[in-house]
């Protein structure tokens, strides 16, 4: 089955500044494809290119086996939503759904039909007699997905469509959106920077830095195997522990000796590293290092380390340390003794672990 | 203790009051400043010849005659002719209202095109079509005159239109342009999705909420061009001269004896049509007077 | 085709406007700037015989008057405009309960024809019959105030009228700028026990600098382009005394038919205001892309 979508070599340039560099994704039917990355990494760029609202310098996108050159939007079969929502001012919730199929000569009744699914679908038919400027943000966010249903299209554009929500609202939002896309089997490309959003509603998530492709991969990969310095730091919360660490080959495996304040050098080993450089950055995250009294994994290397602050969190309590030069943050299990000031012995489970390359920031495992 | 405290609250809030009133003073004194000519315009214009010889300026009439009002609309005499303001006032309004409102029409979809369609050298072209605003008239006057001569509109209301909506152009442009540029581009970008198109995208969505942006350029358009004085002297012959012009003949008449109240009538009635623009829609007046003058 | 139309609908409704321009303003302007460079009497002549009008025009008695004139009329039409506005913005804003009438009755001039202002304080000032005669009525006899007829004061009354004229609108302009100062600032001054008049002069006055300037920048436009007022006043009279430029040009064109001195005079009045516009506008611009 061909890809809903496909960008290959996509490039856009604006003037002699490079917006966008050699883009390659493809996604299949029914996905949900997240564009993630911090501001000014070129995602909204991206998603209005796919729209054909901006011209591409190079490349092409191709939706549903046709190649979008010289395609307008409107030609597109796609819908999009915007941060702002973009709902029409002057029109009721009603003429601001239908306003699309009014311009497409759609026949009157069956306008009203899919206006009135589409309206009891986001529980929104309450309103349809009433003006944007009446609604609260998440009616208001509805409605906009309301417009973007109506068209029934190939390919559902969101432009950061929560970023103006209050934090309760917006994980309510997020729901609603994820269940559009199963109920629906929708295919869906998803713009925003937050990654927390990104994980919990992708199904393949694109990570972009200064419009270039850092990483593709489904949430799990790019949390669990992120592909260079920049993605482990970016995804997951709290952020990965990215401590800088000198390499030694001996017998039993590579060790990992890592700057400890004045005390003793912490020395991890893992015995199935294969070749590395000299010095790299170790990726360590937080869940993945334990108290060692009250849990162990199979290739866990213990070590004492000297805890600076702990913070109990309710279900977890998290211990901040120094080790090589950087704060380290460790998620414990609520029953931990840990005692700032005092030392402890962790364990840091190395099957979870991630290396990089100092230099080049680089993934090496 | 208590009698120092209760004194000096005392002596604060005499001060206070002597200020108040000394503002209230001050600020009742331009009022009668500004009020001034109006005043002696009304009361002029009620009384005969006689009583204005006789009288002074600032006294009310003694016995209020209309004479003057009728002499100034139907019979006051502005060069050879003696018909009154009425048929130079009517100059004014099929002068002014066209131009007025094609002026701001084509404003409106300037506006419209410059600030919600970026394209290359969009800034420079507002810039360019802006700078009309800045020239004193004077220096289009020759050449206006030989082209509206070439093109048969020499002293005709048709020219008059064309040069004020020529002219005017800057300004509406401008207001719009402010206008619309605070409004989101995602407006515009939604609505190509929709399918609407450059034009379907005006008469839609944006003429709809420009209400306001409207009232105040067609107030600003209106009372400048009825207000207008140069181009009217400078385009216009005997039949088509615009309302300003005939009042300036009918003052500056030589012939015959100068009639002071049909003077001051006709000031009025010249003026009327702004000064009731002004009363009724005054605070949108205002805002197209500050718009773009005043930062932030 | 028709996509072709779409892609470019905003240049193509843009591009007779931008026509208009090039031809009636930049074209035009360079009309009479050619003209201004010829020996055009009554007709036009586009043979160039170098700046011999500029050289007339700043020859001519009547255009220094003119010049001296527009110096006069303007500084003290600027600098009392601005005064004055600013005196009444600055009471209006002491919470006024009838502000808004206020308000309407110092703008109203400006809604008005300067030919009706022009009419109107001409009468009032009618030596015989204006000010003049009822102040000698109330009893001074000895009062006079025939500026209007001297042609050493008359450029004075037209400094009267036109005052009377914007500095409502002056004043309307430092209303919005004095309420759009930040409260907390004043609030901080008023803490520290700092006298009401004090906070006008070091703090809302210095930073309204830009309102100042917009002011400024307005008040010159209309005091180089006076014309109306002028007509209607005194008509450039007694004699010549009050002549503007701009009534001088008017003159040249219509009634002298001497071109060639319109078109110069036009242009020196073109080039004034640009020597006081255009760093403005350069400026404003500037500010804006940092």
């Amino acid at each position: 089955m061909a890809p809903i979508l496909e960008l290959k070599g996509l490039s856009k340039k604006f003037g002699a500044l490079d917006i966008l560099k050699d883009i390659n994704v493809s996604i299949d039917a029914g996905e949900f494809l997240v564009l993630v990355g911090p501001s000014g990494c070129g995602k909204s760029t991206l998603l209005n290119c796919i729209a054909g609202l901006e011209p591409i310098s190079g490349g092409s996108v191709v939706i549903d086996g046709r190649d979008m050159q010289n395609v307008s939007p409107k030609d597109r079969d796609i819908a999009m939503v915007f941060q702002s929502y973009a709902l029409y001012p002057t029109m009721t919730v009603a003429k601001n759904i239908t306003f699309g199929m009014k311009v497409r000569g759609v026949d009157k009744a069956l306008q009203q039909k899919k206006l009135d699914h589409v309206a009891r679908q986001l529980q929104i038919d309450t309103l349809l007699d009433r003006r944007p400027s009446q609604l609260s943000g998440g009616q208001r966010q509805r409605v906009a997905m309301g417009r973007a249903l109506v068209r029934d299209p190939k390919l559902f554009l969101f432009d950061e469509p929560l970023s103006n929500l209050d934090a309760k609202l917006r994980v309510e939002m997020r729901t609603e959106i994820k269940k559009l896309h199963q109920n629906l089997n929708a295919s869906m490309v998803y713009v925003t920077h937050d990654q927390i959003e990104a994980m919990t509603l992708a199904t393949k998530i694109v990570v972009m830095k200064g419009g270039v492709i850092q990483q593709i991969g489904t949430p799990a990969e790019i949390y669990s195997h992120p592909a260079n310095l920049f993605v482990a730091d970016f995804m997951g919360s709290p952020a990965m522990n990215l401590i800088p660490a000198k390499v030694k080959k001996n017998g039993k495996g590579t060790q990992f000796i890592i700057q400890n304040n004045d005390r003793e050098d912490l020395i991890l080993t893992d015995l199935n590293a294969a070749n590395l450089p000299e010095q790299i950055v170790l990726g360590i995250r937080p869940e993945d290092i334990a108290d060692s009294k009250l849990q162990k994994h199979h290739h866990d290397q213990v070590a004492s380390c000297l805890i600076d602050v702990v913070e109990p969190a309710g279900a977890d309590t998290y211990v901040l340390m120094s080790l090589g030069g950087v704060e380290v943050t460790a998620r414990l299990q609520a029953e931990t003794s840990a005692i700032a000031g005092l030392p402890m012995n962790l364990s840091f489970n190395m099957d979870k672990a991630s290396y990089f390359d100092a230099n080049t920031g680089e993934r090496l495992n | 203790m208590t009698n120092f405290a209760n004194r000096s609250t005392l002596n604060v809030s005499v001060k206070n009051l002597v200020l108040r009133w000394l503002l209230y003073a001050v600020l009742a004194l331009f009022a009668i400043y500004y009020m001034l000519p109006l005043f002696v315009m009304v009361t002029t214009s009620l009384k005969s010849l006689e009583e204005i010889r006789t009288g002074s300026l600032i006294s009310l009439p003694r016995d209020v005659t209309f004479q003057a009002w009728m002499t100034a609309w139907s019979g006051a005499c502005s060069g050879i002719k003696c018909e009154g303001l009425r048929p130079y006032f009517w100059n004014s309004v099929i002068m002014a209202v066209p131009a007025v409102l094609i002026s701001t029409f084509i404003g409106a979809l300037n506006g419209y095109a410059v600030a919600q369609w970026r394209f290359r050298g969009a800034n420079l072209i507002f810039a360019l079509i802006l700078f009309g605003c800045f020239i004193p008239f004077q220096v289009v006057l020759l050449p206006m005159a030989r082209l509206l001569g070439q093109m048969g509109l020499a002293g005709s209301i048709p020219g008059l239109i064309m040069v004020h909506v020529i002219y005017g152009i800057g300004f509406t442009t401008l207001f719009f342009r402010n206008y619309y540029v605070t409004i989101p581009p995602e407006l515009v970008k939604a609505a190509k999705i929709d399918g609407a198109s450059f034009f379907r995208i005006f008469f839609s969505i944006f003429l709809p909420l420009s209400l306001p942006i409207i009232v105040v350029t067609i107030i600003w358009q209106f009372t400048q061009i009825w207000n207008d004085f140069l181009f009217g002297v400078s385009f216009s012959e005997a039949g088509t001269q615009p309302v300003t012009v005939a009042l300036n003949n009918i003052v500056n008449s030589t012939t015959g004896v100068k009639e002071y109240n049909v003077d001051m009538a006709s000031a009025i009635i010249a003026a009327l049509p702004t000064l009731l623009v002004y009363v009724v829609a005054g605070k949108y007046f205002i805002r197209g007077l500050t718009a773009g003058s005043v930062k932030g | 085709m028709i996509t072709w139309l779409e892609k470019h609908m905003p240049k193509i409704v843009l591009a007779p406007s931008f026509l208009i321009a090039v031809i009636f303003v930049y074209g035009f302007i360079g009309w009479t700037a050619w003209v201004s460079l010829t020996r055009s009497r009554l007709l036009p002549r586009y043979d160039l015989h170098g700046f011999i009008q500029y050289e007339r025009l700043f020859d001519s008695a009547r255009w220094d008057t003119a010049l001296n004139n527009l110096y006069i009329f303007g500084f003290l039409f600027i600098i009392i405009s601005t005064l004055l506005g600013l005196m009444l913005a600055i009471l209006l804003d002491q919470k006024i309960r009838t502000e808004g009438v206020i308000r309407t009755i110092y703008l109203y001039p400006m809604a008005l024809s300067l030919i009706v202002t022009g009419t109107a304080w001409k009468w009032i000032l009618n030596p015989g019959l204006g000010l003049e005669a009822t102040f000698r009525d109330l009893g001074w006899t000895d009062f006079s105030f025939d500026w209007l007829v001297n042609p050493d004061m008359a450029i004075y009354t037209v400094v009267i009228a036109s005052v009377w004229q914007a500095s409502g609108f002056v004043m309307a302009l430092f209303l919005a700028g004095l309420r759009s100062i930040d409260q907390e600032v004043i609030k901080a001054a008023q803490v520290d026990g700092i006298p009401t008049w004090r906070i006008y002069a070091s703090i809302i006055i210095p930073s309204m600098a830009s309102i100042f300037l917009s002011a400024f920048i307005v008040l010159a436009h209309l005091a180089i382009k006076s014309f109306d007022l002028v007509i209607a006043l005194t008509g450039g009279g007694p004699g010549f005394a009050t002549d503007l430029p701009a009534t001088y040009m008017y003159t040249m064109a219509f009634s002298r038919g001497d071109l060639g001195q319109a078109a110069s005079s036009a242009m020196v009045m073109m080039m004034i205001i640009f020597a006081i516009v255009v760093p403005y506008l350069y400026s404003e611009l500037r500010a804006k892309h940092d």
